[in-house]
Parts: C-alpha cells; structure tokens; sequence
C-alpha cells in the first residue's frame, strides 16, 4: 500500500553547475502548494493515533487503565508499554529512553500511552479516558546541583551526571596582568520549527511496515524504531516526505515508533501530527547552561588563559547532551589563541523538558559567553573590541586548546576586519525618524527619547560532521542512463533535505561530474545506503562527497566502455555536455550512443578523515574534522525606559570554503542570523518547576519579517584542501556569532552587565 | 454537517464534518487540498492563510460552518493553471522557498498585499507579512520576492 499523497521524485528542467546557484528542484511543487510534507500524507482508510503525556516532570507511575478509552467508538486501539514487542528503550547516544513510560515520568510531557481512532478529535477526547495513577515526586530542576550533589534521587542508574569532561592545556594555574571574570546563563530556546512532527505508519503484509516521515536521518530511525518494534531492519522501511524545517529537532524520535506501534496492531495506515503545543513537548530543546569564565591577559592584550566551567541542563534523557559537553568544552575559548586553559563541563540530568541537537549544538552557549568576557577584557584592557579579538585570533597552524594543529585556513581575523569595515548605518539623530523604524516599531511607544544605539561583534569557531572519533560518512547512488533520448543521470540517497536545499546541491554535483544537463533526485529512502544525519553542518561535505564518488564512479565506467567502442585509452577523457571528450576538447562520442540501452549504476561511500576521541584526563586530542568561522557586527537601538530592544543592522563574514550554491549560502546565513538574533532577544521555553510555561506561538516569540534587519553579508572561499571541492560547513556558524553580537551592542548602548540571553525588557529596566 | 463552500472557483461539499472542525481541517483532509498549511493552528503562524471572500484569514480560526456558502480561494487556487502567478514564480527565483512550509500563507498574504497596493514599499511589505512566520529563511529573500512580484505585475498590467 503506498498513500495517495507521497513523497515526489524531483526531475526538473533547470541547469547549473557547482558554484551557481540554480532554482531548487521543489520549488515549484512547493510555492504550488503541492509538495508533499509530512503532516499531508494521506492513505485511504487511515486512523489518527494521539498521545498521552505526563502532566507531572516527576513521577512514579503505579497503574493504568486503558480500558475506558478503548470503548470509545471509534477509538481502534489504546497502547501502553506492555504493548512494545521489542525493547521499550531508545536513544541516540544512550539507550535510556523509554518508549512508553513504564514505572516512572521525568519530565511534564513524557509519552505514556497511545491509541489509534477513526477521527483526530476522538482520539483527542479519549486520551482523556485513560486513567494514569501518578506518585508526584518532587522534580530536579537546577542543574548545578544535578552535578554535584549526590544526595539528589537518582533519575538513572548511573546517576545525575551524562557527561563530565576536563580540558587542561599548558599552566592551568597561569596569572596575568589583567583578569575579568562573570557568570553567564543561556535560556532553553526551542528549533521552532514550522511543519509539525508528524507521519504515516502503513502496514505490510510482510508483517513490517513502512513508515512516511520528517526526519534529519532516516537510517538511526529505522534502527531505533525496528529494535522497538522487535522487527529486523529490513523490514522497517523508512521514507523520507516533505521536511517542514528541522535545525536538530528532528534527531530524536517523537512519533517514529508509536504511529508503527499503531498501525501494526489495527493493521490500518496510521497518521500522526502533533498540534504546537505538543510539539513543544515532543521534541528536545538547546541545552540551558550555566556557565563561570575567567580570562586573564597581558596588558597588552594577549590571552594568558581561560578557566571556565559550564553546566548543560540536558533535561531528562541522554539525547545529544554528551556530545553537547564534548563541542562545548573544546570550543569553549572559541577561535582563539589561548596558551594556557583549564575548561570543565558538565552535562547533567535533570526533570526539565530533554535537550539535545539544535542549529549550532554546543557551541552556542559558549561563545555567549566568551564574546561576552572578550568585549570585558577590552574595557578592561581599554582597547578597541574588534582589534582585541584580531589581536588573539587562531590563524591557518595555530594549535587550539585541544593539542589540534589547524591545518587547513582559518581567517578568523580577517572576518573580524571585514565585519568592522562595513559601513554603519545612518546614525538615527542625524536622518529624520521613521517612528516604525524605532524599539516598538508601530506600537510608537516612542519618539525617539531615551533610545540610544550601541555596536557590538560576535566571532564563532564551530566543528563541521560528527567528531571524537566516530566515522561518519554517507552513501550515494547514482545512475545514468538514456532516456528519451537525452543523457539523465539520478541521484539517489537516503540524505534529509530539510529545506537547507540539498536536493539542489545534488544535481549540481551530477551535472558537474557528469557532464549531463538533466538529473532527478530519486526520494530519499532506507532502500540505500546511510547518508547520515542532516546535522552538523556535514550534508553537503560528506553527502556531497558521496555523491561525487559515485559519479565519478560511473565516469570512470563511461570511459572504459567509450574506450573499448572506440579503440583508445580512456586516459584525459572528460564528460561535457552531453559527450564525451579527450583532453584537448575533442569530441570523442555522444554519451547517449556509448550508454546506449545499458545504464550504468553505481554505489560510493564518503568517509571524512579520521577524528580521535579527547584524553578524559586532559581533553587533548585532534576531535574535530574541520571548522566554520564567522563573525557578526549588530547595531541596536534600545529604549532604555521600556526595555526595548530594535536590532538596526546585523552584518556577516563568514568563511564556507567554497561556495558551492552561492544564493544558498546567503539564505542559510540570513535565516541561521535570525535564529541567533531569537536567542538574543526573544525565545526562549520557559520553565518552572520542571514544566514548560509557554508551549505556544503565542508565548514562545520567534522573529518575525519585523524584527530582521537589513544584512551585509561578505563570504570567503578559503578552500579547505581536506574537503570535498574545499567546502566547509555553512549551516551553524551564523547562528551561533550572532548572539554575542547582538548581546554586546546591547551592552554597548546600555552600559548594563546583562550576563543572560534573552535579554528581556526588565533586565534592561532593571524592573 | 454538511458544509458547502466554493473553493478555487469550483462548488465543493464536505459531508459528516464534526462541529469543532476548521476551515483548514475541511480543505486538507476532506478536500484533498493539503496546501495550507497546519503549523500552529492558532492564528499566530499565517502558514494556512487563505482567501475568504477575497480577504485573508487563517483557516485554522475560522469554524467550517462559518464557510458555508463563501468563497474560498487557497494556494492551489493562485496560479492559472500551468501559468504561476508572478508572486510564485518571483518566490522560486529569489530564493524566497527554503523549507517551504510558511510559503503558502506567505503567497497568499503577499498576493492580497500586492492586489491592494501594486507597488508596497519596504515598510508597509514588513507590516504587511509581520503575521506570517518563517523559520528559514531570515525574510530577507521574502522581501526581494515581494518586490520583485510587485514590479512584475505591475509591468503585466502596464
């Protein structure tokens, strides 16, 4: 059974090769309204399943009764986790999840039960039929105190504590002439993704099934899922459908196992489609941190070290929070010189709401932090801001704080240069106002009076693909074959386009490589090879690699079989335009006569050079593959009587190796800036006692058309000589400087000390 | 109930539609018009912004009795036939579609925007789309589309 709505197959009739920047193959289906997400997914005599969640972030469950709500008409099954045939755990890191809680909730949102019915209303209203009896225990929230205080309750059998990592390099005792310190803390901002988690569970008559989803990685779905499920692999196919954003949200299961739990007991399609508020429960957050620096420097201005510690509130299971610590604690001094450095993290458990992935994952909260310290140093210092971060920047051969020799560029000062130069906006006083241009905009809460503007930078160092020694890499297919006459060649790989526009990377490459105008990109599937997790800036390094490995592949089969028609050496032949061609442009054959009836297909890996794990005593090790840097320059005006924050400009250089799709980097660093200039101002899920304050639209802000500034935005291409054509990772950095930059031009304007993202209305007023 | 509502210039009925459902539930899963979109389903989004008698509205407020008898005009409904209205083809060549998924109610709500003003400026673009959020793009390619659209049109209809 396939659904009536289902995932397309992109064939398209645009051009463009690596370094241009064609039209998405999508769009058109999309802005038609056509393309298939998720929650459109569609089968003929489906039901809706909906999920029970724990109101309490902390308690002992010590009975259910399902039977109410199975008499329900309408209602097709009720599921709790005496009904998961396989394991009732899960996870990505740690296999500490449960599927359905059994004796125990940690957090308020935690699956319970599920059921199945024949409309979503009724499924909603019998959920409210299933009797959950709860012992309410007092819930762990501060996250300090997760990690250090062993008299706590004991959430998991190894304790509080995920993740405990030490980095020592050179003198971690070294003084200096000057010394700031300050505690900083980042608020739980939330992916906020705009398509809901949701799916389509069919049943086969295999005793499998196949699922229809929004996922980063389809592989380590099906995997969780089938152990759940108690099923072998292959018989638990995964199919991605349209991805309405994801920014690590979608790394974790959410409704993966329980729609296939459903459909496989009323042996009927299952959809589910969480509503906002539960997809504020349904999905894992960034991680809140608390974090102490300390920087000392020569009075002229020359990191002597950092000491920090910082504390990762990772909520109530594992999720990514160990590699949280690990990006945390080895980005923690950022793209910086620092000689000496001794860095703690903590990932700890706790009973607030999980975290795990988000756009720029462990690197966020640090860099708040140390961009912070750097623009105290230089007050300290009295030095300029901008030169004080170029004075110490890492550069092509700098070691880094974990022993890690930079051997690839790393033009963190010249981003630092370029963002400075840019031209600052009109200054406000000297041009007439616009009242909607000012802090409140049309609200006109002001004129003008008690507004002052202040700058401020943002420079980030962010690890590209997985790190600490795991190998990660990704699988392409690629066919080439006649059709209508005409070359095409199809791309096919199990890689997430989650709207960053990797489909379009894909027939850039193969056009490329290829040398044919027209390419499809075959829905991504588990009926190939892994291609990964859409995260971690990697798809287009390491997919993109793939994809080029087996085009290359197949190449090199066109000019054996041309060689042999031919009677010549394949040597110097090249494919261009539809031919094959020798080395001096001579045109050997048309590719449609030598492929003739005959497609040639083949299957590459791409693996990135090995990383090492970090020493658990002394955090050295080389961890990281590669690096993004980029820098931000905010300009804000605040009105210092409301607290009101409006962001003016915000400018951008970041370094991407090679622009592969130009317009595509330009989007992924206006929309990453957006996320980032959130953090500063506006997002955040709020939290008391372990429960979430605002799971809504309407109580958690994300920016709006109104609130983005205008951006410059300058990008290098220093090729990266390890990298597939010397790309680097684009996706994360933007997020991530941003913040910082947006926090220090609030404090330059302010004179505040403001040690918290958001930064609210009150903090500014000090009401 | 049994709702009647004009939709894209064509008659339509939904047949046992339960009281609490919305305009949006009607045209997505009874109508087989899942182009609006469900992403908050409480009016703060914009992503399944439709054509209520000519004025946008979210779908997602508006009770499916509350259709009876209007006219509907959604996503689906703005090209003619193969033909993309300007505001959708200048949404695809200026990059303005990442994920896609706000690009429904955007569509629509800059269509009305356009209709009403031809050329907008900056400022009456950003106050015009403030109810529709997107978490990919930055807006700033929805501006260029916006734009880009207006000068289209106007250019067509010169």
């Amino acid at each position: 059974m396939n659904p009536t709505r289902s995932p397309q197959q992109l064939e398209d009739t645009i051009t463009g090769g690596i370094g241009e920047s064609p039209l998405r193959p999508d769009g058109v289906l999309k802005v038609r309204g056509e393309f298939a997400y998720s929650s459109d997914l569609w089968h003929e005599d489906m039901l809706w399943g909906a999920t029970l969640r724990s109101p309490h972030p902390h308690a002992l469950i010590t009975g259910i009764d399902t039977a109410a709500a199975l008499a329900v008409p309408g209602v097709h099954a009720v599921l709790t986790h005496e009904d998961v045939p396989g394991e009732n755990v899960y996870g990505l890191k740690y296999q500490d999840t449960p599927v359905l809680a059994a004796d125990r909730v940690r957090y308020q949102g935690e699956p319970v039960a599920i059921l199945a019915a024949d409309h979503p209303e009724i499924a909603r209203q019998a959920l409210k039929e299933i009797v959950v009896h709860y012992q309410v225990l007092e819930p762990i929230t501060d996250p300090e105190r997760a990690a250090h205080d062993t008299t706590l309750p004991k959430l998991h059998p190894d304790g509080n504590l995920v993740r405990y990592q030490r980095i020592v390099r050179g003198d971690p005792d070294a003084e200096a002439d000057v010394v700031v310190s300050g505690v900083y803390e980042i608020g739980m901002q939330d992916q906020a993704f705009l398509g809901p988690e949701s799916g389509l569970a069919i049943p086969a008559d295999d005793g499998g099934v196949d699922l229809y989803l929004a996922t980063q990685w389809l592989h380590v779905d099906q995997k969780q899922t089938a152990k759940a499920l108690g099923l072998p692999l292959e018989k638990v196919r995964l199919t991605l459908s349209g991805v309405g954003g994801a920014f690590g949200g979608r790394e974790d299961l959410s409704m993966q196992i329980h729609s296939c739990l459903l459909a496989l007991r009323t042996g009927r399609p299952v959809k589910m489609v969480y509503n906002r508020e539960e997809s504020f429960f349904g999905h894992v957050h960034r991680h809140p941190a608390k974090m102490y620096y300390e920087h000392g420097a020569t009075a002229d201005g020359d990191l002597v070290y950092v000491r920090a510690r910082l504390y990762f509130d990772g909520g109530a299971y594992a999720s990514k929070t160990p590699v949280v610590v690990g990006n945390g604690t080895t980005l923690s001094v950022g793209p910086y010189n620092v000689p000496n450095a001794k860095i703690e993290g903590w990932g700890v458990y706790s009973n607030n709401p999980t975290c795990g992935a988000m756009r720029g994952l462990g690197a966020v909260q640090p860099t708040y932090a140390y961009e912070s310290q750097m623009d105290k140093l230089a007050a300290a210092l009295g030095m300029d801001p901008a030169e004080l971060r170029i004075r110490n920047a890492m550069s092509e051969g700098s070691t880094n704080v974990t022993g890690q020799v930079i051997d690839f560029p790393a033009p963190v000062a010249e981003l630092v240069q370029r963002v400075r130069d840019m031209p600052l906006p009109p200054d406000r006083r000297s041009s007439s106002v616009d009242i909607r241009e000012l802090p409140g905009g049309a609200s006109n809460t002001t004129h003008g009076e008690g507004v002052v503007r202040g700058v401020g930078y943002g420079v980030t160092i962010k690890n590209i693909s997985y790190a600490e020694g795991l190998d990660d890499y990704s699988t392409a297919r690629v066919r080439l074959e006649v059709l209508g006459g005409e070359p095409v060649a199809m791309v096919h790989t199990a890689a997430a386009e989650v709207g960053q526009g990797l489909v379009t990377l894909q027939q850039q490459i193969a056009r490329t490589e290829l040398g044919v105008p027209r390419v499809t990109v075959h829905p991504a599937d588990t009926s190939v090879g892994d291609a990964g997790s859409s995260s971690a800036s990697r798809q287009t390094y390491i997919t993109g690699g793939a994809v080029r490995n087996a085009c290359l592949a197949v190449a090199e089969r066109v000019f054996a079989r041309a060689a042999r028609r031919l009677g010549r050496s394949p040597e110097g032949m090249a494919l261009s335009g539809g031919k094959i061609v020798a080395s001096d442009g001579e045109v050997l054959a048309a590719l449609a006569d030598i492929l003739g009836d005959e497609a040639i297909e083949e299957t590459r890996e791409y693996h990135h050079r090995p990383t090492y794990p970090l020493d658990p005593e002394t955090g050295q090790g080389d961890a990281h593959v590669q690096y993004g840097f980029s820098a931000h320059r905010a300009v804000v005006d605040v009105d210092t009587e409301l607290g009101l924050v409006k962001v003016v400009q915000l400018d951008c250089a970041q370094d991407v190796g090679k622009a592969m799709n130009p317009d595509a980097v330009i989007a992924q660093i206006q929309g990453g800036s957006a996320q980032g200039l959130g953090l500063a101002v506006m997002e955040e899920i709020q939290v008391a006692g372990g429960k979430v304050r605002n799971p809504s639209f309407t109580d958690y802000l994300i920016p709006t058309v109104l609130d983005m500034p205008p951006m410059r935005i300058d990008v290098l291409e220093r090729a990266d000589p390890h990298a597939p054509y010397g790309v680097r990772g684009v996706g994360e950095p933007p997020t991530i400087s941003a913040t910082p930059a947006i926090a220090n031009a609030i404090r330059a304007a302010t004179g505040l000390d403001l040690p918290r993202v958001p930064i609210r209305p009150e903090h500014i007023t000090g009401t | 109930m049994r709702v009647n509502v004009t939709v894209n210039g064509e008659h339509r009925q939904a047949d046992n539609v339960w009281e609490g459902e919305s305009l949006l539930y009607v045209l997505r899963e009874r109508l087989g018009l899942p182009g609006s979109k469900n992403a908050c389903e409480q009016g703060e989004c914009g992503s399944c912004t439709v054509y209520l008698d000519g004025v946008p509205a979210c779908a997602c407020l508006v009770a499916a009795g509350q259709a009876e008898g209007r006219e509907v005009r959604t996503v689906e409904g703005l090209a003619e036939g193969d033909e993309l209205d300007p505001v959708q083809e200048s949404f695809v060549e200026c990059g303005a579609v990442q994920c896609g998924f706000c690009t429904p109610g955007l569509l629509v709500a800059a269509h009305d925007l356009i209709e009403r003003t031809g050329q907008p400026s900056d400022t009456e673009i950003r106050e015009a789309l403030a109810g529709n959020l997107c978490r990919c793009t930055g807006y700033e390619k929805i501006l260029d589309a916006v734009k880009h659209a207006a000068a289209r049109k106007a250019e067509v209809s010169r």
